[in-house]
């Protein structure tokens, strides 16, 4: 079996004494951050993505995967034992976990969110390796027109599964693109948006617009209203499922892995929609839905479990097509580059050491953070007690020493708090920022394809639909843009947003 | 709030996505067009801000059309002194990096952020800016070797 030699070499790769210690790191400080409420994945991997310079590509990418997936157990945590959140993802998880915390539940809760978890992921992985390689071969044999065709898909679909108003979403999108094309044309050397200042002829820098919006705005926005935390930490006891337990957790475990795992794949996707759109499936088919709200164990064990899978399969279009479907992904296909990588189909032949190192990383990471999560919770609790006016300083000096470092350059850090400003007031307008990191990702990617299928097909804009898989995608990427700006689908979605 | 614009948030953004888009037209209109063959380095951006220049004239007739469902934007509200603290934090560690070095550089811009809380207590804000310095220092400048002076030229560095 190919598979097996291939896994075979994954786990050579990340057994080792020094990814095995750089695996340990990522899921350490993703269950750092994901306790910690108001520093999220997006803003850490960033912070850290200059410190990837000095580690081989396996060993970075691992420890960045960790953070990913890590930040999903830690969120959970804090949103079983206090009712808060600590990432988008678990919110769902806080509604029955906090009530079955209140009811003395908490250890089980916390257990059957772990194993849940673990199960998933496990999962996850399995159809990572199953599917990504034949997915990447596909990928071989695409053309330009195809891979414009994908990435106008992914944008769309990114927008079209946010929350908020659509028409803002496009709009950040396009903007997002805007900002990602200044600096030299690649094509021309001409240089485009730079009001002649010799820092942007390369761009801007993809972690000062990422910091900046993501981390500076996001804390000028808790400073707004500082509320006391609430310290109310329920007790953990009990961390044993009963047998009955097990039984009413199979089938939304199950459930919540499938279509973590499906909704993971789809750009945009990922592990919050995931969560939610478990916990609705779960309290739907239930037979005793008023349970629901009130410590149903259904309501935890599905949700982790769909997060946990969507983080793991948010992988597959990144490592195959170099396509990132969320803000983390992005990040990640940052770190590549640094590295001298370029994402796409050629990563699984080419490297495969890296593809199937990160591979059995997560599987291990995945293992670890069962053992750091059910005996360390003690030390994740108190960590909570750690208030935010202490946090906040120590983040914009991690931001600040982050980014100059990338470049050694002072103007990144001028942009970083120029990208502050304008995360802040984005999201003050109600714009989300995700969008527009996407857009600034892909901008480049998109524009170099167009040009080349325009100068495949000499000039003929038809190119894109006369092939048969470059029209199905625009079709389908046009599709779900009618279908969610049809008002009654808008009313759905929007409800199912809230709840 | 006047009866004309309904949802004055939606209104802002659109005109901030048309004034945008005006910007990144006229810069285009600049570059070399090219054609649809051999496009050049203009096209696409022309085309996206054409896009953007539609998308933020529905946003701002749809904010004069429909009423804001969120909570209502307030000027009162914008944490003023957050803005402008963390943002010159960021500012003065970016001034004073190469001339003071890491450690300076670092201690100013965490002790200016710590002011930004209304809960700022000088001994913390102290507690944590040497805590960071040092912190920087071990991590940034013995682990991690980055060529960076802790004590810059003004201070008696090199």
């Amino acid at each position: 079996m190919d598979i097996l030699s291939n896994l075979e070499l994954g786990f050579s790769v990340a057994l080792s004494l020094q990814n095995l210690f750089y695996c340990f790191v990522g899921v350490l400080l993703g269950t750092l951050i994901g306790v910690l409420p108001g520093l999220g994945p997006v803003a850490t991997i960033a912070m850290l993505l200059p410190i990837t310079f000095g580690l081989p590509p396996v060993s970075a990418l691992i420890m960045l995967a960790g953070i990913y997936y890590g930040a999903q157990y830690g969120g959970s945590t804090t949103a079983i034992l206090i009712n808060l959140p600590g990432e988008s993802s678990s919110v769902v998880t806080a509604l029955d976990g906090y009530q079955m915390a209140r009811q003395g539940r908490a250890g089980v809760a916390l257990a059957t969110a772990a194993l849940g978890s673990f199960f998933a992921g496990s999962v996850a992985t399995l159809l990572l390796a199953l599917f990504a390689p034949p997915l990447a071969d596909l990928a071989l044999q695409f053309g330009a027109p195809e891979y414009f065709a994908l990435m106008v898909l992914g944008l769309i679909a990114s927008v079209a599964l946010a929350s908020g108003s659509v028409l803002k979403a496009l709009a950040m999108v396009v903007l997002g693109i805007l900002l990602g094309i200044a600096g030299q044309d690649v094509y021309t050397g001409v240089p485009r948006f730079t009001f002649d200042i010799t820092d942007l002829a390369d761009g801007i820098e993809f972690v000062a617009l990422a910091m900046g919006v993501f981390g500076l705005g996001e804390i000028i926005r808790n400073l707004e209203d500082e509320h006391t935390r609430s310290v109310g930490v329920q007790k953990v006891t009990g961390l044993m499922l009963t047998r009955e337990d097990f039984r009413r957790i199979v089938g939304p475990v199950l459930r919540g892995t499938a279509l973590g795992s499906l909704l993971g794949i789809l750009p945009g996707g990922g592990a919050m929609l995931s969560s939610f759109a478990s916990y609705s499936i779960e309290k739907k088919i239930s037979k005793t839905p008023q349970r629901f709200g009130k410590g149903a164990i259904e309501g935890v064990a599905g949700p982790e479990s769909a997060n946990n899978a969507g983080a793991q399969t948010s992988f597959i279009p990144m490592l195959t097509l170099g396509i990132p479907s969320n803000p983390v992904m992005a990040l990640m296909i940052g770190a590549l580059i640094i590295q001298g990588i370029v994402p796409g189909p050629n990563v699984v032949n080419e490297k495969p050491d890296l593809f199937w190192g990160i591979i059995a990383s997560m599987w291990i990471g995945n293992f670890m953070l069962v053992l750091l999560n059910l005996p360390l919770i003690g030390i994740w609790v108190r960590l909570l007690t750690v208030p935010y006016h202490v946090l906040y300083p120590l983040i914009v000096g991690f931001c600040c020493i982050g980014v100059y470092s990338v470049n050694n350059n002072v103007f990144d850090v001028f942009a970083m708090a120029l990208f502050g400003v304008v995360g802040y007031v984005l999201v003050k307008l109600e714009c989300e920022p995700a969008p527009l990191l996407l857009g600034f990702i892909i901008g480049p990617m998109l524009e170099e394809y167009l040009r080349r299928a325009m100068l495949i097909s000499r000039g003929d804009p038809l190119v894109f639909f006369t092939r048969p898989l470059s029209a199905s995608l625009l079709l389908l990427a046009l599709a779900a843009l009618v279908v969610v700006l049809l008002p009654s689908v808008r009313k759905t979605r929007d409800e199912a947003f809230k709840e | 709030m006047s009866r004309f614009i309904r949802n004055p948030k939606d209104v802002i953004t659109g005109g901030l996505l048309l004034a945008l888009a005006s910007m990144f037209a006229y810069l285009s209109l600049d570059l070399p067009m090219g054609s649809a063959v051999r496009m050049g380095p203009g096209y696409f951006p022309l085309m996206l801000a054409g896009l953007l220049a539609l998308l933020g004239l529905l946003v701002l007739i749809g904010g004069l059309r429909f009423e804001d469902a969120g909570e209502p934007l307030s000027l009162a509200a914008i944490p003023w002194r957050a803005l402008g603290l963390v943002t010159l934090a960021v500012v003065v560690f970016g001034l004073g990096i190469r001339p003071l070095g890491l450690g300076a550089a670092m201690g100013l811009s965490v002790f200016l952020s710590a002011l930004a809380s209304r809960r700022f207590r000088l001994p913390t804000a102290l507690l944590l800016t040497a805590l960071m310095v040092a912190f920087a220092w071990l991590v940034f400048i013995k682990a991690l070797g980055l060529p960076l002076p802790m004590r810059g030229p003004w201070l008696g560095g090199y």
